[in-house]
Parts: structure tokens; C-alpha cells; sequence
């Protein structure tokens, strides 16, 4: 295994009960690099993103994280290494953005040391970073959708790791936080050079944003590689079922996928006709 | 002001975030609870004022005082204090754990558990003649075992890879049930007169409450809520949900295990002497809550406080309102409760 890998997955088979859903998958995340897995809904990219944070079991099979089996791992250890941040989660009512925040530090923190110099530069780093220093004793309840999301996305930041996991972090979200969301992890990327793993379900955003795509299709990876290598019409059929036009971004030259579909067509002549 | 205060000692090896609201707060609630407590300790039969009571306290006061005080009311008054910080501060674990803000220690069944070794007790240990075979003395290790059975199996009932909040709950709600039917099928089935004493046991009293269980009760209690404090910082990072506790490096089920069994050993502590007094448990975390937010290791002290100062209100108003005649503390806290609980569950539909 080189330098260049964060996490990788060997002869990986995640199952539910009886139900294989993910069947003996080799799998190589690049370090520095933003990855996102893309596929059907119940495709198995969110089990799969779950597995690799040690949040679900595997069958069979191992995931690596920097080179050793992360079972093997203490969990405060791989904690101090690779953050989680699952689909929608839920603070406890009346808790503080500063209290939120405070939380990444739990690896690092024992029951007499629970605020040390270091514990409150990142955590004031994380708020920085996020643009909630203004926002850190509102409640998390109070805040919108896409402040709420910040904040949980400062409380990974404050765990300090190299690698950061987050299963659909624009879920629920209003297009403009979206972007804002998407552009903060991207800015993360760039500036601390963050490996950061992300489920996503708009496949044109996955283009912009990843440097990786990772598609998943019947318990395997389909295709993997740079978005503008491997988006075309041929696999948005196969991985999603959906027959589409693959341009290029006007804005950003990054594949844009058109689905066909009804809807009104003022094009005349041009609508798809099945 | 600022809200936070840093304190740090030997170079980080101890540091704390301190919310300066929670400790005034904290400090407010000290001071309030030794008022009742005072208050409490002067009312009856033979009124005692405040300067006086304390006088006593530090060894004054005329004989006649120092004995109403010392051999009356004073073992009475710290029972209640424990019994009400106990179940306030295991029900404030248990809604941390559960996530749920209507968990207490009544839903989960271990009270009810409790309720059924007492009667059970009753029950078994009476001759013709309604006399207990046994001495008294036993009972509270008899709530003690049912509260600690029922808890047990409450934990293994619900265990399926690890044990999850709403299995917990579930099973716990169901085993609730199961214990209220064994309780009133035993009283139904057992002696008239054991019925109406276990009846009063159920409701909850601290009347007749001696040294010797001041002896016991105060150590216990004193123990698990340290201990409950020291794991506080569990139980904030498992009310995130377990996804987000097991990410940050928490092993979510051993502190769920283990802040179960703190506060199994609350309640047990507090039923065995005070019976099944209800509702403290939900109310006092939720007062709590409102007051100084809901990092637990503010909510905790601030939470049992709450309860210390509930339950000895309500055995206070028990036994003087309609004096002689004593009402069981746990009538008054039910009486506030109930409608607390409906507004709570009002309050979370519309949420």
C-alpha cells in the first residue's frame, strides 16, 4: 500500500442479516482528495461509508484505515484519525453550538481533562472555519437547516482528523446551503488538505466537487475514477437506470447530466420521443 | 460577563469549561434547598423557627427541640433529600441515555419492580394475624433486589447486538405493565390489611424514617451521584445518538451498561426507603433543563438538587396540611406530575 491511500477495503462484504450488500469489495480511497460515492437509492453507499467509519460490522473482510485493519484499532485511536458525520443527526434540546462543538474533542478529553488549551484552540478553529463564531451559544435547535449542518460539520472539524466521512451532508437542505455546504468542505480540502468521503445524491454536484467518484452497483464498484473520465451516458444508465444526455458544465466544465424524461418540452422538434 | 470560565489546573491535567450561569444556578439551587430543608425541619406539630433550627444543628436549642429535631425530623428530612436527588439524577442518566425526554424511572419499570418485591414481601412474610414473620428492616432490600432484577431484565430483554435506546424503552414499558398486574394481582390475592400498607409504600412516604437509614441511604446515594458525575461526558456524547457517540471514540454500550447500573442503584437506594415515590424522576430533569441547558454535567447537579427540593416540599405539605393526619409525600409529587407530564407530551406533539 502507498502514502497515497486513506482508507482502503479488502475482500469488504457487508451484509443485513442474510442480505448481502456489499459483496468482497477492494476498494483504494485516495489521502488529500475529495471522494464521493454515488448509486441508487439502496445501492448500499451509505452501508458502505458506515462500514468504513466501523459504525457497522463487516462480514467478512477488512477495512483499512492509513494501512491497519481498523478493528484492530482502539476506537478512540482511529477516532483521533477519521470523523463521522452521519445523515441527518439530532441534538438534544437546548444544547449550545460552543457545547456541540465541545464534543469532537471527546477522544482527546479524560473526566478531569475536559478543556485543555489545545481543546479550545480547535474547537475556536472549528468555529472559524465554519462561520459560526458569531452563532456559538444560540441552541442547535434554533438555528436553520444549513447553520445546523455547519455546526455538525465544526463539531467533525474539532475531532482534528485527517479524514472526514459524511453520509448526504446537503440532505434537506435548500439549494443555497447546499452549495454553502459543499463549498465549505471543499474549502476544507483545498486549504488543510482533508481527505474527505461523502455520500451524495446529486450527481452534477458530485461531478463538480469530487476529485473521485466512486459508483456502486450490485454490491460492487461499477466504475471509479476522475468524474470527467468516468461520467457518461453509458453508466448513468447502468448505475441509475436513467437514460440521460452527459454535457459539459457551462460554468465549471465538469460533466452535466440531463435526464430524459416527460415534462414540457418547448424545443420543437427536439424532445426525446422514448 | 463572559459566559464561560476557563479553569485550568496543573498545566491542562485538570481543566473544565465552566458555564457561569449553571454554577450561579447550581449555587441558587444549594441555597434554596437548604432553606426547605430548614423550613421543614421547623414545621409540625411543635413550630421551631429557622434561627433556632439552626441553632440546634450546631448543638444549641433547648432539649425538648433538640429531641423533636434529632429523633423526629431530622432522619425524615435527609431521607427525603437523598430519595428526591437520587431519582432526579437517575432519571436526568436515563433520559440522556434513552434520548427521550419522557424516560424516568417509573416508565422503565424499574420502580415498578420495586413496587412488587414490597408487596410481595407483605404478602409472604404475614401470618394470620397480619403480623410481618420478619422484621420490617428488610423491606428496602427487598424494593432494592426488584428494582435491581427488573433493571437486569429490562438490559438483557432488549439486548440484541448491543442494547439500543428504543429497545430499552420498549421492553421497559412492557415490563412496567407486567409488574403493575403482579402487584395488584398479590395485593388482591394477599391479606386486606398487608394491601392497604403496601398501597401506602406504592404512593411513596418517607414516614418513619430513622437513623439507621440515614446511615445507609446517605453513603449510597452520595457514591452513585459522584460516580453518575464523573460519567457525565458519556452521557452528553450518547445524546447525540449512538452513530455520532460511537464516531467520536465513546464505546457506547459499556457506558450505556454502566450509567444504567448507576442509576439502577439510585432508584434502588431511593424506593427502598422512600418507596415509590413518582414522577421526580421526569419532572426535575426537565426543570433542571430549562434552567441551566443540557450539558449533563450542569444538568446533573442542578437536576438532583431540584428533586431534593421537591420531594422534601411535598413530604413537608404531607405532613402538616391536614395534621395529624399524614399524607404520603408521594400523593404531592403525583399531583404535580400528572399534569406536568401531560404538558410535556403536549408539548413534544407539537415540537
Amino acid at each position: 500500500m502507498t502514502a497515497g491511500q486513506a482508507i482502503a477495503t479488502k475482500d469488504l462484504t457487508l451484509s443485513y442479516g442474510d442480505t448481502i450488500i456489499i459483496n468482497e469489495l477492494d476498494l483504494e480511497i485516495p489521502k488529500g482528495e475529495i471522494t464521493v460515492f454515488i448509486g441508487g437509492n439502496g445501492c448500499g453507499k451509505s452501508t458502505l461509508l458506515r462500514s468504513i467509519a466501523r459504525l457497522l460490522k463487516p462480514k467478512s473482510g477488512a477495512v483499512l484505515l492509513e494501512g491497519e485493519a481498523i478493528a484492530k484499532l482502539s476506537t478512540k485511536d482511529v477516532a483521533r484519525k477519521m470523523a463521522i458525520l452521519p445523515q441527518s443527526p439530532s441534538a438534544p434540546e437546548g444544547l449550545t453550538v460552543l457545547q456541540l462543538v465541545k464534543q469532537g474533542r471527546y477522544p482527546y478529553q479524560t473526566w478531569l481533562k475536559q478543556w485543555s488549551t489545545e481543546d479550545e484552540l480547535k474547537v475556536r478553529n472549528a468555529l472559524k472555519a465554519t462561520g459560526m463564531e458569531e452563532l456559538k451559544d444560540r441552541t442547535v435547535d434554533s438555528l436553520s437547516g444549513g447553520q445546523r449542518q455547519r455546526a455538525w460539520i465544526a463539531m467533525t472539524l474539532a475531532q482534528d482528523t485527517d479524514t472526514i466521512l459524511l453520509d448526504e451532508p446537503t440532505t434537506y437542505l435548500d439549494m443555497t446551503h447546499q452549495i454553502e455546504i459543499l463549498d465549505l468542505l471543499f474549502e476544507l480540502n483545498e486549504k488543510e488538505k482533508r481527505t474527505i468521503v461523502m455520500v451524495l445524491h446529486d450527481l452534477n454536484l458530485s461531478c463538480r466537487y469530487a476529485h473521485n467518484i466512486v459508483a456502486i452497483k450490485d454490491q460492487k464498484v461499477f466504475a471509479q475514477g476522475k468524474p470527467e473520465h468516468v461520467i457518461n451516458c453509458g453508466l448513468v444508465k447502468n448505475v441509475f437506470g436513467m437514460e440521460c444526455e452527459v454535457t459539459i458544465d457551462p460554468l465549471f466544465g465538469t460533466p452535466l447530466c440531463i435526464p430524459y424524461g416527460k415534462g414540457r418540452c418547448i424545443i420543437k422538434g427536439q424532445g426525446f420521443q422514448g | 460577563m463572559k459566559k464561560y470560565y476557563n479553569l485550568r489546573l496543573f498545566g491542562d491535567k485538570i481543566s473544565f469549561l465552566v458555564n457561569r450561569k449553571a454554577l450561579m444556578t447550581f449555587l441558587l439551587l444549594a441555597v434554596a434547598s437548604a432553606g426547605v430543608f430548614v423550613i421543614s425541619t421547623g414545621t409540625g406539630e411543635m413550630k421551631i423557627s429557622p434561627i433556632k433550627v439552626v441553632q440546634v444543628f450546631f448543638g444549641g436549642g433547648s432539649d425538648m427541640e433538640r429531641l423533636v429535631i434529632q429523633s423526629f425530623r431530622l432522619p425524615r428530612i435527609i431521607v427525603a433529600l437523598m430519595v428526591g436527588m437520587a431519582l432526579a439524577a437517575a432519571g436526568g442518566i436515563l433520559q440522556g441515555i434513552i434520548r427521550n425526554p419522557l424516560a424516568s424511572p417509573d416508565i422503565i419499570g424499574i420502580t415498578g419492580g420495586a413496587s412488587v418485591a414490597v408487596v410481595a414481601f407483605l404478602a409472604f412474610f404475614s401470618d394470620k394475624n397480619n403480623a410481618l414473620t420478619v422484621s420490617i428492616n428488610w423491606m428496602p432490600l427487598a424494593a432494592f433486589a426488584g428494582a435491581a432484577i427488573v433493571a437486569f431484565l429490562v438490559y438483557f430483554l432488549a439486548y440484541k447486538d448491543g442494547v439500543s435506546p428504543v429497545r430499552l424503552v420498549l421492553i421497559g414499558i412492557g415490563l412496567s405493565s407486567l409488574m403493575k398486574a403482579m402487584t395488584t394481582l398479590m395485593m388482591v390475592f394477599g391479606p386486606i390489611y398487608q394491601a392497604s400498607q403496601a398501597n401506602i409504600w406504592i404512593t411513596g412516604t418517607v414516614y418513619g424514617s430513622n437513623w439507621d437509614n440515614v446511615a445507609i441511604l446517605v453513603p449510597w446515594t452520595l457514591v452513585f451521584l459522584v460516580l453518575a458525575y464523573v460519567l457525565a461526558r458519556n452521557v452528553n456524547i450518547q445524546e447525540l445518538g449512538d452513530d455520532i457517540a460511537m464516531g467520536a471514540g465513546s464505546t457506547v454500550q459499556k457506558y450505556r451498561f454502566l450509567l444504567l447500573m448507576v442509576s439502577t442503584a439510585l432508584i434502588g437506594g431511593a424506593v427502598a426507603f422512600g418507596g415509590g415515590i413518582g414522577f421526580v424522576g421526569l419532572m426535575a430533569p426537565h426543570m433542571a433543563r430549562r434552567l441551566v441547558g443540557s450539558a449533563f454535567g450542569a444538568l446533573l447537579p442542578a437536576s438532583a438538587l431540584i428533586g431534593g427540593i421537591l420531594v422534601m416540599a411535598a413530604d413537608l405539605i404531607g405532613r402538616t396540611l391536614f395534621s395529624p393526619l399524614e399524607i404520603p409525600a408521594g400523593v404531592f409529587t403525583a399531583s404535580i406530575g400528572a399534569p406536568y407530564f401531560i404538558y410535556l407530551l403536549f408539548k413534544t406533539r407539537n415540537a
